[in-house]
């Protein structure tokens, strides 16, 4: 591949690592807070935006013949070419996905960023650059380069979770996560390196040859590597129990940051894993399988308990967003070949995720709204919405049944790709344990529905939207209830996003 | 697999550096002590690399861990001394489970070292140090070009974060 190929290729990433630099480099340049404080956001955007054109430009260029394309630079000392990142459709599903949710983040933080820090430039740049390196992530095939990326994306969230530094719990915030994540990347490097000392290769590909090709003793370390890579990627997407950090980092980080964490590094943590699993370790379904089941039945089942006691939104929407990363582990769980069935546990995940992110990322957007007026999240402060923004409030009950599962909504779409799969796979257990739990959490968010619309406002004053906010949350909200209704198109993404995975089954 | 006793002697010695000084790094009740612990478990990693022929890798640890890291480490605690000074106790009411949970993985971990039978690396690996540094670079602005160049951005953001993080505010 010459260099010209690859720079074509990596478009998408550099464009939006050069809009990260310049929203620093005008940060510095332009004076006056007013100008700086009204176009940032702005030119962050436009960023975004020209990011989504060059993924739609580099599109079409995605591996043909159902191999993906990888992307090397010259020979390696044995003479091969080693490949680093490849170019497949799950790569540039997670760069659409990366797109959406900083085009939503970035619109949203707006008016939360001006009033709560100084540095509001910078902001924009670390949030550009937390998701350049979720398209890294996505699209590593490497163990050097997955690594890489994820302690990327770990740094960048370590900061922007302590961004709020007169608040002592957002340093506190940052502070358990960034304990908690150096001991998860330590774990998961020691797993990485178990693979590399059995295959001497880091390329996933390379390793599954390897692997099946050499001593079967390997099996004794195949599935110890596997607990240890689970740790790392476990953390990123707060699998119990790799989740005590979640509910602090999300209560004490800026909120606009919580958005980002609770859907961009879960995102991460799914894509890494998929790949990992799929293409380094085909051989060894039987081990991991029942693994990925435990984790996601006690996740499941922990994030919806705890989330019956929470008082304060952001925490609340921690443990629902636990919850619901045990609901997409099923669709990995049970994943099937690919074949004439409609799922295949692969392409839910995918479903859900991308439901899961315009319901996540727009009850945020209200959450952000309603913190912006009255400057806490508790649930009493949503009591009598329904009367001071009736418009939030419609919003916000669609996102909630979309969390729920109950149609209209995509979340309801997701819901039945992957507990779907679970009972093609015969893992009834899994979809019933499944669908207790969508019961269950009917509890804690019907308790944010009440109050929305039964509670007595304290203050009964309208709150005031940003026009901007406004319309992050109009385009969630039709998006989620786009997905399930006009399903066809999403259905056909996530099922060619996966099918140069599922292909090798 | 060190075959003539002077490397199993040489062996010994450092392990019981690496471990020994790890070891200081948890349980001694003085910060300071268990920062000059850790120089000497890095130490004793120095001499495995230079075992295994790792030279240049020696030299590597040798100048970013000890030159570096600790030396570093050592400031930020001369420098607040106010708030590190305190003698404190490295043991907690779950040092039990902590303890179940190490052993736990230390068997496990034999386990696979005990049973996997390791490829060992061809000749081909095994070049001249000076060939061998060469053969380094080229890779890494070659097929690893890619996080290398990741590697840096990596670099920038850590430096405006800790910038973000940590200077004083101006109003």
């Amino acid at each position: 591949m010459t260099l010209n190929q690859l720079l074509t290729l990596l478009l998408p990433e550099i464009v939006l690592t050069v809009a990260a630099f310049v929203v620093l480099g005008l940060d510095l340049i332009w004076r006056g807070d007013e100008v700086r404080g009204r176009w940032l956001p702005w030119v962050a955007f436009l960023g975004v935006l020209l990011t989504l054109v060059a993924t739609i430009a580099v599109w079409p260029m995605a591996g043909v013949g159902g191999r993906p394309l990888a992307l090397t630079v010259g020979q390696g000392f044995g003479g091969d070419a080693i490949p680093m990142m490849a170019l497949d459709g799950l790569a540039l599903f997670f760069k659409l996905f990366t797109v959406l949710v900083l085009l939503i983040v970035t619109l949203s933080a707006g008016e939360y960023v001006q009033t709560h820090t100084p540095f509001r430039g910078e902001f924009y740049a670390l949030m550009l650059l937390a998701g350049l390196s979720i398209m890294l992530a996505s699209a590593a095939t490497n163990l050097v380069m997955i690594y890489l990326a994820i302690e990327f994306l770990s740094i960048t969230s370590y900061v922007l979770t302590g961004y709020l530094r007169d608040d002592p719990r957002s340093t506190e915030a940052a502070i358990k996560y960034f304990i908690y994540g150096a001991g998860a990347s330590a774990v998961m490097l020691y797993g990485f390196s178990l693979l590399y000392g059995a295959t001497g290769t880091t390329d996933l590909a390379a390793i599954a040859t390897a692997l099946t090709a050499g001593s079967t003793t390997v099996r004794w370390l195949v599935f110890p590597a596997t607990i240890m890579a689970l740790a790392g990627l476990g953390f990123k997407i707060a699998l119990v129990p790799f989740h005590q950090w979640s509910p602090d980092a999300y209560e004490g980080a800026p909120t606009p940051v919580t958005a980002f964490l609770s859907v961009g590094p879960k995102a991460a943590g799914f894509a890494v894993l998929m790949r990992l699993l799929l293409t380094a370790l085909p051989g060894f379904q039987v081990d991991w399988v029942g693994v990925l089941a435990g984790v996601a039945i006690i996740t499941m089942s922990l994030g919806n308990l705890v989330a019956l006691r929470q008082t304060n939104v952001k925490r609340l929407l921690a443990y629902s967003s636990i919850a619901q990363a045990g609901y997409m582990l099923i669709g990995l769980a049970a994943l099937a070949p690919l074949s004439e069935s409609w799922t295949t546990g692969l392409n839910g995940l995918l479903l859900y995720l991308f439901a899961y992110l315009f319901t996540n990322l727009g009850a945020f957007a209200i959450v952000i709204a309603v913190e912006n007026r009255t400057g806490s999240a508790q649930i009493s402060d949503f009591a009598g919405l329904i009367r001071r923004a009736p418009f939030l409030a419609v919003a916000m009950f669609i996102f909630l049944l979309s969390l729920i599962g109950i149609p209209p909504t995509g979340g309801f779409l997701g819901k039945l790709f992957v507990f779907g799969a679970a009972i093609q796979q015969r893992m009834i257990l899994l979809a019933v344990v499944g669908i207790i739990n969508s019961v269950v959490s009917v509890y804690y968010y019907y308790a944010i529905i009440r109050e929305m619309f039964f509670g007595q406002a304290g203050d009964a004053e309208s709150i005031p939207v940003t026009p901007s906010l406004k319309l992050v949350v109009g385009v969630n909200a039709v998006m989620v209830l786009a997905i399930a209704l006009y399903a066809e198109p999403f259905i056909r993404l996530a099922t060619e996003s996966v099918q140069m995975l599922a292909a090798k089954f | 697999m060190p075959t003539n006793v002077v490397q199993i002697v040489v062996f010994a010695i450092l392990t019981l550096m690496t471990l020994g000084g790890g070891l200081g790094v948890v349980s001694s009740r003085n910060l300071f002590h268990g920062a000059l612990f850790l120089v000497l478990s890095f130490a004793g990693v120095v001499g495995y690399y230079v075992l295994l022929d790792a030279g240049f890798l020696a030299a590597v640890q040798l100048l970013i861990y000890i030159g570096a890291i600790a030396i570093l480490i050592l400031f930020a605690i001369m420098l607040s001394r106010g708030l590190m000074s305190q003698r404190q106790s490295q043991r907690n009411e779950q040092w039990w489970i902590a303890l179940l949970v190490v052993v736990l993985t230390f068997v496990v971990l034999a386990v696979v070292l005990w049973q996997v039978d390791w490829p060992v690396a061809s000749d081909q690996a095994l070049a001249s140090p000076s060939v061998a540094i060469s053969q380094l670079g080229q890779e890494l602005l070659g097929p690893y070009v890619i996080p290398f160049e990741v590697a840096s951005v990596l670099l920038l953001v850590a430096l405006v974060g800790a910038v973000i993080l940590a200077r004083e505010t101006e109003t």
